[in-house]
């Protein structure tokens, strides 16, 4: 903080008015709209002016702040020295390094800038392919696309991101943690070393160390650092942020502090536009501003799968599908369901940068793994199953273990071909429901 | 002008100190650093005038200089909007420089230089009111009246009016003479304050004409009327804007507007990158030509965010005030609401039901009361037909905004996860999604004329189907399929059929996602054949099964095949030799 110290001349406050666990009041003049203060060395931010009144929210928690504390107005919001320099590196929810290496030299942003014009984006349109046939067969992603995992707590998202963000071929993958565990911490530091990327990685890291408050600096910061390198770099980045239900769970502690009335689920009534700012920044450029792209990976934690609470809701609102993981219970292995899992932008690329059959097998085989799960249903309530009941639920376990699995590894024509011999191996023709001019091409002979 | 300086900011809501009298509703401009800020007055007390800023108000200070208006949110109105792309403002996107929207940067939302054939069809000593027609201008192949001035009050006299010719939107094109007998010149261009409805017809009558829309669920199942209001509620990741976009793509309307009310911005890019492309299958011209998009998508200001449903909705009016049949649709209302929820709690009112305001109500029954078919005074016809989708937090439709729009719009399209889950797309629930058109003896008659007298007893046994299909259902569930009678399955897979072939649709397939209301007719038809024909026989639920499997999976290649095409007929003659 030394540095921004050097640089803040402005006057000095020393009455605080008021303090609450997250915000501290005091009469000053000329100060700006979410401009900084470093309140005894902490840093702060305006949230609200009246008169002379204002009131700053403490990152790090007002705890040990005097009224008599030395309060700077530094003149400016929040902001991220940008340049190449950021790549392979790991900094705090300030920008910080907290990897031992220099101070970064570039040029300085102000975080949470504005939105691109929707009419400068470009449509994505290209297929991010992940080798997971849950994904890429069943919910394919597109580069400048927005998605969460909505998963338990206790499920392997982390691991499965980084999987995804190894194969996915970004040039920069920024890794945003919020309320990251240590262990998680170190996790993404290894596999990404391990696999000899540390170079293409940028990190903002917020652990569970780590004052709760600092975390909403966490997004704004990483999609900085993604815009530098989509816009002026015209590069390919990809963006993960875990968990952003820690993000939300901080919104509302400032929220409440400020006496706002809260929303559903204590949540403040802004959290659909405090999210959407950040999950908006996705985007796909046209080639003539470069190309680049921002793609965000995310992660919203369920409490008890409730998928109604306000923080998975308002994010399924605003993201482009998402993406849940499930124990199979036949096969043992993790896969992602395909019933409630969804990329909406999944037909921008089937059929077009895939195999033209690839929408509707991907459909028939989702119907009859349905039919399976109802066959279930009668099994065990008691009921004798058909012979298509007993058809559908051998074709399930094949389906769950040849493809949905997330320990597969294939390409798109791979998980297509895998899936016509499944469908040829358990049904006629007339069972699959897919258009004639297809099952002449594909449905060989049975 | 009056003016006014900052006392307090939180988040986008402004405090100002004022020095003169300021209108509830009126525009003013705050001066930050270099930029000049939009906003609007929502509140007063006393000297204290308490603003909505359009914009991000980072860096804003106290002391900050204001500068009013001395009028209400308003757009223009003219030749040159259709296939725009616009903010909620009203400002031409395409025109703003730079990939991000910069702040403090508003742009002219109709080109001034562009010229314009006009063609007079009023004449020197006519007596004219508001809103009467003087003149023609085409665009985009869609015939546009020059009005009278909306503002004009009492009757007045066309004093002269230009010949035809090539003209400017703002050069005047007629003089008339006011009761008072002053001189008013009329331009191309109207203004009108955006909250305000406009009321320039002579009667509004109750609407009945079909709105074809091509998608199978809605015009045959739950049809929508020219001038009629729906609305389309469902969880994330039912469909809501697949369907929209279809009904948009397809709609029998002479313009339609999309309002992309803070949702993702990749689906403006859809519309953007797709309707340039796509042909409107009524016209077989582009479909942007009669498309107008607002757009203020999730990341733009929240407040502007709320101005965009009403900026929509006036350039509909506008446009119904020409005789015209306008589609406008509002994705997502609940976005509108929650904007309205966010500064209500900045300005600290008691909240109402899930910290709404309290008259969200009224505001949504309003809005929607502005749509309907009207008759103009020279006895011409024109519709605004709306169509909004409402989030409703968690799928659950027992909250404020679903529970009031459900008082106000006529047609409800009730979105399923399950059916969604299950892929049954559109997942248009049959049983709970409803049409109130369907009862009104106008569109009985209306139907009987178009198609046939038949139509609506049909589609109301084909409804009674279904019920029956679901209940009989949740019986096999509980008693199993060898616990009911077998002709118990085949009253379910009746409903099966009425399901895969009637209001199941593929909008991704270049043929299924279109259907026009002649092989709609067909379909109807083949399906109420396979539904009363009660000869069926079957040894066990198990043929039963086969036996609807082979005729859906039939029914289904015919949906895909092109119209009356060999392959049609071939399919349709399988059916035929399975009954």
């Amino acid at each position: 903080m030394d540095e921004v110290m050097a640089t803040a001349f402005q006057k000095v406050y020393t009455k605080i008015s008021q303090i609450t666990k997250a915000t501290c009041s005091l009469k000053a003049k000329g100060v700006g709209y979410d401009e900084l203060a470093l309140i005894n060395g902490k840093l702060a931010q305006v949230v609200k002016i009246s008169g002379e009144d204002v009131t700053l929210q403490v990152f790090e928690g007002t705890s040990g702040i005097p009224t008599n504390a030395e309060v700077v107005f530094m003149g400016k919001s929040p902001s991220l020295k940008v340049s190449e320099q950021l790549a392979g590196r790991f900094f705090n929810a300030y920008g910080q390094p907290i990897d031992g290496g220099p101070a970064i030299e570039g040029k300085e942003v102000e975080i949470g800038g504005p939105s691109v014009n929707p009419v400068r984006r470009k449509q994505p349109s290209e297929l991010i392919a992940t080798g997971i046939a849950g994904i890429d067969l069943n919910n394919s992603l597109v580069s400048g696309q927005k998605i969460p995992f909505f998963a338990d707590p206790d499920q392997p998202f982390n691991e499965v991101m980084a999987l995804v963000a190894l194969r996915a071929k970004a040039d920069k993958i920024i890794l945003g943690g919020m309320g990251m565990t240590n262990d998680d911490y170190y996790f993404f530091k290894n596999t990404f070393s391990e696999a000899g990327a540390l170079d293409r990685i940028i990190a903002f890291m917020n652990t569970t160390e780590d004052p709760a408050v600092e975390r909403l600096l966490i997004p704004d910061m990483a999609l900085a650092a993604a815009e530098y390198f989509a816009v002026e770099k015209n590069e390919t980045v990809l963006v993960l942020l875990t968990d952003m239900t820690s993000y939300a769970d901080s919104l509302s502690i400032v929220s409440n502090r400020m006496d706002q009335i809260p929303s559903k689920d204590s949540m403040p009534g802004s959290l659909y536009s405090d999210l959407a700012k950040i999950y908006e920044k996705a985007v796909q450029f046209p080639e003539s501003v470069g190309g680049g792209s921002i793609t965000i990976i995310a992660v919203t934690t369920l409490s008890g799968g409730d998928i109604t609470h306000a923080v998975p809701d308002n994010t399924g609102y605003i993201t482009e599908g998402q993406l849940y993981l499930r124990r199979d219970t036949d096969t043992g292995k993790v896969i992602v369901d395909p019933f409630r899992s969804l990329s909406r932008l999944k037909q921008l690329v089937a059929g077009k940068k895939t195999r033209k059959d690839h929408a509707q097998v991907m459909n028939a085989a989702i119907r009859l793994y349905a039919d399976a799960a109802n066959a279930k249903t009668k099994l065990e309530n008691g009921f004798d199953l058909t012979d298509y009941d007993n058809r559908c639920l051998k074709f399930a376990y094949d389906y769950a273990d040849k493809l949905l699995a997330i320990d597969v590894n294939l390409n798109t024509v791979e998980m297509l071909d895998v899936t016509w011999s499944l469908l040829r191996k358990y049904f006629k023709l007339e069972e699959v429901n897919i258009k004639k001019e297809l099952t002449d091409e594909y449905w060989g002979e049975a | 002008m009056t003016k006014g300086f900052v006392s307090g900011v939180v988040s986008n809501m402004v405090t100002l100190a004022v020095d003169g009298p300021v209108l509830q509703g009126e525009i003013c401009y705050i001066q930050t650093g270099g930029d000049r800020l939009m906003a609007e007055v929502i509140k007063i007390i006393g000297k204290d005038v308490y603003v909505q800023v359009f914009e991000s108000t980072r860096g804003l200070k106290v002391g900050s200089e204001a500068e009013f208006t001395g009028h209400m949110l308003e757009i223009q109105l003219g030749p040159g909007m259709l296939s725009k792309n616009y903010d909620g403002l009203q400002n031409d996107l395409d025109k703003m420089e730079g990939v991000f929207l910069k702040r403090g940067v508003y742009t002219e939302p109709l080109d001034c230089e562009r010229l314009w054939d006009f063609t007079p069809t009023a004449k020197p000593g006519d007596v004219v009111q508001e809103s009467d027609w003087l003149g023609n201008v085409e665009e985009n192949h869609q015939p546009l009246k020059i009005m009278v001035p909306f503002q004009l009050k009492g009757k007045a006299t066309v004093k002269s009016i230009v010949p035809a010719g090539q003209y400017k939107i703002h050069d005047v094109i007629a003089v008339l003479t006011d009761e008072k007998g002053n001189e008013v010149n009329v331009d191309m261009v109207q203004h009108w304050p955006v909250k305000f409805a406009m009321t320039n017809y002579a009667e509004k009558p109750r609407p009945f004409k079909l709105m074809e829309t091509g998608v199978r669920t809605i015009d045959t199942f739950n049809p929508i009327v020219e001038g009629g209001t729906g609305f389309i509620p469902g969880p994330f990741g039912t469909g809501k804007t697949v369907l929209q976009h279809a009904i948009s793509k397809q709609a029998e309307a002479d313009i339609v507007i999309m309002a992309a009310c803070g949702e993702r911005a990749n689906e403006v890019v859809e519309i953007f990158s797709e309707f340039p492309e796509l042909i409107d299958p009524h016209t077989g011209r582009k479909l942007m030509e009669r498309t107008i998009i607002v757009a203020n998508t999730s990341n733009m200001p929240v407040a502007a965010r709320e101005a965009s449903v009403y900026t929509a909705m006036t350039m509909a009016e506008y446009y119904r005030s020409m005789g015209l049949r306008v589609l406008l649709m509002a994705d997502s209302t609940s976005r509108w609401a929650q904007a309205l929820r966010e500064m209500s709690n900045r300005m600290e009112e008691l909240p109402g039901p899930d910290a709404f305001p309290m008259d969200l109500g009224a505001l949504i029954s309003n809005f929607y009361g502005r749509a309907g078919y009207v008759k103009l005074r020279n006895g011409q016809v024109g519709s605004v037909t709306f169509l909004g989708t409402v989030s409703p937090a968690g799928g659950n439709l027992k909250e404020p905004v679903t529970e009031n729009t459900k008082k106000v719009a006529r047609c409800f399209y009730a979105l399923e996860q399950d059916r969604a889950d299950k892929k049954r797309y559109p997942a248009v629930n049959p049983i709970e999604s409803y049409s109130k058109y369907l009862e009104y003896p106008e569109f009985a008659d209306y139907m009987a004329n178009r198609i046939n007298d038949e139509w609506i007893p049909k589609v109301m046994k084909l409804k009674t189907r279904m019920q029956r299909g679901k209940e009989i259902y949740e019986q096999i569930n509980i008693l199993g399929d060898d616990g009911v009678p077998v002709d118990y399955h085949v009253t379910y897979w009746k409903s099966e059929v009425i399901d895969y072939v009637i209001l199941q649709q593929d909008a991704f397939d270049a043929v299924d996602s279109v259907t026009p209301m002649n092989r709609q007719e067909e379909i109807l038809n083949l399906v109420t054949e396979i539904c009363d024909k009660d000869d069926y026989q079957f040894d066990n639920f198990l043929d039963v099964t086969d036996y609807f499997k082979k005729l859906i999976n039939l029914c289904k290649q015919m949906n895909y095949s092109t119209f009356e095409s060999d392959q049609y007929y071939e399919f349709k003659k399988q059916v035929q030799e399975m009954l």
